[in-house]
């Protein structure tokens, strides 16, 4: 049976990690692959690099980051952040990433999802989607440029139509509840996942077990997406799982 | 010398790497006769079927493997790299497989989300080198919306259910073919190269 993924977020600035520094046990914390490494056997499913950096440099330390970590890390990662062409896309999956996640650049110019699933397969285009709740559109609206400028998109129509230019998953981040702790949107999830008929997972929110498990159970999205709730060493990936499992979810531990 | 084909699509990198993780001699090549004078070949990639057979098409690669398979070679396909070795897919209608396992590939049902992305199990049928100290029902990492059906059901080792159950590790004489990503399924992963090696050295590898 097909299992549930817990995929930690690593985010990445100058080479380095910003972002739950906090690990005692590793030689440098700050170092991403070796954080990779960490959560490999820890027993992540997929790790995901954001690379934030915003320097000309950026190329440079994005392909270093990904030769690193694909002779070290044998899981699959995604890079995203800032991914805007074909030829960054190329390049960065030769050097061993399996999958890029476009956001903004997908909303800029939507044929990047087509021409880039038609090159290197939909299996490796994620289309990260930021969305916040709007009344006035009676559902979600996309933003753009790190979840600061608003859209004409309504998130779930965006969604079908990723789908339709050939995104293989879609990374879902809820403006409203990333950064609180308080659980992920599970009502913008479940709209996005009866929506496509692509794996979808979840971002933003999670604080506790319970919030995890809702959101794969109650939003049904294929995988949960973790960032300060691991780096804050609030719980291990083992501990994550391991509740999951006895909760009935399909895990692979 | 182990030779990863290079026909244009596909992950070679982590290929390479999870090789070397065992000191084996790699060279990612797509010159016909390097592939002929290797000891053992992968042939990867991801991707569509039709894209795939038009790009060994183009760089003439279609009558080395063949060859190099007439001559044992032992030969690992990954993922469309298994799919590849059949004779036609449902994914590109009209266009020929290598041939060189009887049967064809189709797609997966409706019903479930496609591509079938993630850990599944492997649930073993039969014995074979290549699944080695593998454990039964262990996860591998599947990424694919197409599954391979060998008209011979002897050559089905392993099977996975998404929806149905398919083939997702094949074997034929000295070819042998899983669908997931060993190079991709972390420790347990890195055992189908370590079983691959020595099926074309016939010796232990260090590790």
């Amino acid at each position: 049976m097909l299992t549930k993924r817990i995929i930690p977020c690593l985010d990445v600035k100058d080479g380095r990690v910003v972002k739950g520094t906090h690990f005692i046990e590793l030689r440098d914390a700050g170092d991403p692959v070796e954080l990779a490494e960490y959560y490999d056997k820890e027993g992540a499913d997929e790790l995901v690099f954001l690379d934030i950096t915003a320097s000309i440099e950026k190329r440079k330390t994005i392909v270093e980051l990904v030769m690193k970590t694909a002779s070290r890390v044998f899981i699959p990662f995604t890079v995203g952040g800032g991914i805007g062409s074909v030829e960054e896309i190329r390049e960065i999956l030769r050097y061993g990433a399996d999958k890029v996640s476009i956001n903004t650049q997908a909303v800029m110019n939507p044929s990047l999802i087509e021409e880039s699933a038609e090159i290197f397969g939909s299996q490796c285009i994620v289309v990260a989607i930021d969305a916040k709740r709007d009344p006035s559109i009676d559902g979600w609206r996309v933003y753009i440029n790190g979840g600061t400028t608003p859209t004409e998109l309504e998130a779930v129509s965006w969604a079908k139509e990723v789908e339709r230019l050939g995104a293989g998953e879609i990374l879902l981040t809820s403006i409203d509840t990333d950064g609180t702790q308080e659980g992920y949107d599970i009502e913008l999830t479940r709209a996005v996942v009866e929506a496509v008929n692509i794996p979808v997972i979840a971002s933003g929110g999670a604080g506790s077990l319970e919030h995890i498990r809702d959101v794969l159970k109650d939003g049904k999205a294929s995988a949960a997406l973790i960032a300060s709730l691991l780096h804050y060493k609030k719980y291990t990936i083992r501990e994550i799982k391991e509740y999951l499992k006895k909760e009935g979810i399909p895990i692979r531990l | 010398m182990i030779t990863i084909i290079d026909y244009g699509a596909g992950n070679l990198f982590s290929v390479k790497k999870a090789l070397e993780y065992f000191n084996a001699d790699v060279q990612i090549s797509d010159n016909g006769k390097s592939i002929l004078e290797s000891n053992g070949i992968i042939l990867p990639g991801v991707g569509a079927f039709g894209a795939g057979m038009k790009l060994l098409e183009k760089k003439n690669l279609k009558d080395s493997i063949a060859e190099a398979v007439r001559r044992k070679v032992p030969l690992l396909g990954v993922c469309l790299g298994l799919q590849l070795l059949f004779e036609e897919s449902e994914e590109s209608p009209g266009m020929n497989g290598l041939g060189i396992i009887k049967g064809r590939v189709k797609r997966l049902p409706n019903g479930l989300p496609l591509p079938h992305i993630g850990w599944n199990e492997v649930h073993i049928v039969k014995e074979t080198p290549i699944l080695k100290d593998i454990r039964q029902n262990n996860f591998f990492y599947f990424v694919h919306s197409y599954y391979a059906e060998p008209y011979q059901e002897d050559s089905i080792y392993g099977i996975t259910d998404y929806g149905i159950e398919f083939p997702s590790v094949i074997s034929q004489d000295r070819i042998f073919a899983v669908q997931f990503h060993p190079e991709k399924s972390g420790s347990e992963g890195l055992k189908i190269y370590k079983n691959f090696l020595e099926i074309v050295y016939g010796y232990n590898t260090s590790h």
